[in-house]
């Protein structure tokens, strides 16, 4: 998927993450902070970028405030940054397709 | 060397007889010489100890660079008092390597990191270290490694001379003209002055700041003024808002109140659940709520809790006042409600932190409770308890009176949630040790109770009343299944700070954490 627009998903409230997608040319560039960044931030990177593999995403600025979200969480907030971002948030969201 | 909860102490630390932490009651039965001050005589009659301001009262008692100074912690958030003395020591005075000896520190304290960052204080002796201070000790910057100690064992080193105050400093909320302070009675009120009792009984020199003087006499006095050299009078003591909050309200989080619903269950399961039995309760939700569920089992099996202990609120209070509790002995007060009754409620009494909780007297109050109901922030499968650092390894916490309350109880019981946010509070291995394993009976948790192996007759008990319980183990596995296993913390060889056991041995170390990259 390409990424067309800035478009933002999730919250910076506890258990939550906020997912910032805007257009890149080089690739993945993610910026991650989180609040269990000692702990779980390799787990944390490693599940967005999967989550944007899934997408076809390829190349974007990803960035990404953890507030200690499960994965599940995080998965779905970048599923719909991604979504957001070129404008499939209203219909077409593939559901059961790579959302699961 | 390895000691008893399998924390790697640093050899160099374990000079001057200091040992490992060697499991419960090790110490029992030891001699303690205790240490005396060296105090000044004032046989000529003083018609009062009001010194203008507090670099007066400092100078008077002889203030110089590298001594220790201690403060208690009653205002809590509100305090001013802290700062205040720091600031004039190290500004107006050109003093420089202070220890600060303080039952506790929070964030009212920020501005101490500058000193510490600038060299100005050297050592910090607490309970309790939280905000930029926590971060400052975590980076390395403080000179000496900061001591970590329960409440119950910073009166023993105190008593035992292993820490030696030079000044210490009472924030009053009343003083009279010669030092007879009390906790009540002023414009900020913080009730019990408990912890500030041992203080000014061993320091060399006492200095009083208050902000509401009183007529001789202020009796009956929390700290006497034949220990007290000089009176200062300030603006304010502290923030009113801050030092207590308006009530510590009971949760109305369903988690909070089924964790709780189970707590009073597991009491009411045990041989100890009798009349005239003795409580004492953490003010976290599910902790404070323990005390809802607990009432209905006492009228159900119309039995009175004979005492209660600790940090005192509102909902203790109340009970108090209902008849329902015998006796309630405060060290300090958590809501306005507990700072307005004590000495005011008939049965409602005020006692030191050696009385409350140090291990090295000849019995303090912890020794005689039947039940202490405790949060942690880390439990792990040992039983051991971390209530002190962060999952980031910053420091950031208090063990307070945890560990000696769960020493000195027949039985300890941990409530706390499975997981908060990400982070998994039942794990392997704690990030550090500050209660040990040893001391905690039961562990619940939202998704289930475990009972610590080494208490068979609490299992029996659980079994008996027919409460469902599974090991620590599969609440661990739990845990990790929804959050994930979470990365081993990456250390630098520094310690930062030295957690001492209540006994007096080290229970473990907190080291300075290494930078985080994620490649």
């Amino acid at each position: 998927m390409e990424i067309l627009k800035p478009a933002i998903a999730g919250t910076l409230e506890s258990s939550d993450a906020q997912v910032t997608i805007e257009p890149g040319k080089a690739g993945i560039e993610l910026t991650l902070t989180s609040s269990v960044m000692n702990q779980y931030g390799r787990q944390i990177r490693a599940t967005i970028l999967e989550a944007l593999e899934r997408l076809d995403v390829s190349n974007a600025r990803v960035t990404v405030v953890d507030k200690g979200a499960l994965d599940c969480t995080l998965k779905a907030r970048v599923e719909c940054a991604v979504f957001r971002s070129c404008g499939q948030s209203a219909a077409n969201i593939p559901w059961g397709g790579v959302v699961r | 060397m390895r000691n008893a909860v399998g924390r790697e102490i640093p050899d160099a630390l374990l000079t001057n007889g200091r040992e490992v932490y060697q499991g419960r009651n090790h110490m029992d039965g030891r001699y303690l010489q205790k240490a005396a001050p060296k105090t000044r005589r004032y046989e000529k009659p003083q018609e009062s100890k009001v010194v203008e301001s507090i670099a007066q009262a400092l100078r008077d008692c002889g203030a110089k660079s590298g001594m220790t100074f201690s403060f208690h912690h009653h205002l809590r958030d509100g305090d001013y008092v802290v700062n205040m003395v720091m600031q004039t020591a190290i500004e107006e005075l050109g003093l420089k390597e202070l220890t600060i000896a303080a039952t506790s520190l929070g964030a009212a304290h920020d501005p101490i990191a500058d000193y510490i960052e600038a060299g100005k204080v050297v050592g910090i002796q607490t309970s309790g270290i939280r905000g930029r201070m926590g971060e400052v000790v975590s980076a390395g910057k403080l000179k000496t490694p900061a001591v970590i100690r329960s409440h119950g064992g910073r009166p023993r080193a105190i008593e035992g001379g292993e820490v030696h105050i030079d000044i210490a400093f009472i924030a009053a909320p009343t003083s009279d003209c010669v030092g007879n302070c009390r906790g009540i009675g002023g414009k900020s009120n913080c009730g019990s002055l408990g912890y500030a009792m041992t203080d000014a009984k061993y320091a060399d020199h006492v200095v009083v700041i208050t902000d509401c003087l009183v007529d001789f006499p202020n009796m009956p006095a929390s700290v006497e003024a034949i220990d007290v050299d000089a009176v200062v009078v300030v603006d304010s003591i502290g923030n009113p808002q801050k030092i207590a909050s308006a009530a510590a309200r009971i949760s109305q989080n369903p988690r909070d109140l089924m964790m709780a619903e189970n707590v009073a269950k597991v009491i009411a399961s045990t041989p100890y659940f009798k009349d005239g039995f003795s409580f004492q309760t953490g003010v976290g939700g599910p902790s404070l709520a323990a005390n809802l569920f607990l009432e209905q089992y006492m009228d159900e099996r119309k039995i009175r809790m004979g005492w209660a202990i600790g940090g005192i609120c509102g909902p203790m209070v109340e009970l108090l006042k209902k008849g329902k509790v015998g006796k309630v002995i405060d060290v300090q007060d958590f809501d306005l409600d507990g700072v307005n009754s004590i000495h005011q409620t008939p049965g409602h009494f005020e006692m030191s932190a050696s009385q409350y909780a140090n291990p090295a007297n000849k019995g303090a109050f912890v020794n005689k409770l039947d039940f202490v109901v405790l949060a942690a922030l880390e439990i792990d499968t040992g039983f051991n308890v971390n209530v002190l650092t962060g999952s980031d390894g910053i420091l950031r916490g208090a063990p307070g009176g945890h560990p000696d309350a769960a020493a000195g109880s027949k039985c300890c019981i941990i409530v706390t949630p499975l997981i908060r946010g990400r982070m998994a509070t039942v794990c392997e291995h704690v990030v550090t040790v500050t209660t040990p394993g040893d001391c905690v009976d039961v562990l619940v948790t939202d998704y289930g109770i475990a009972v610590n192996p080494l208490r068979p007759d609490l299992i029996a008990c659980l079994d008996s009343a027919g409460i469902p319980h599974v090991t620590i183990e599969e609440l661990k596995e739990k845990a990790y299944s929804l959050v994930g296993r979470p990365d081993d913390l990456e250390w630098e060889d520094q310690v930062v700070a030295i957690l001492e056991a209540r006994d007096g041995t080290i229970l473990d170390v907190v080291r300075k954490i290494k930078p985080f990259t994620l490649d």
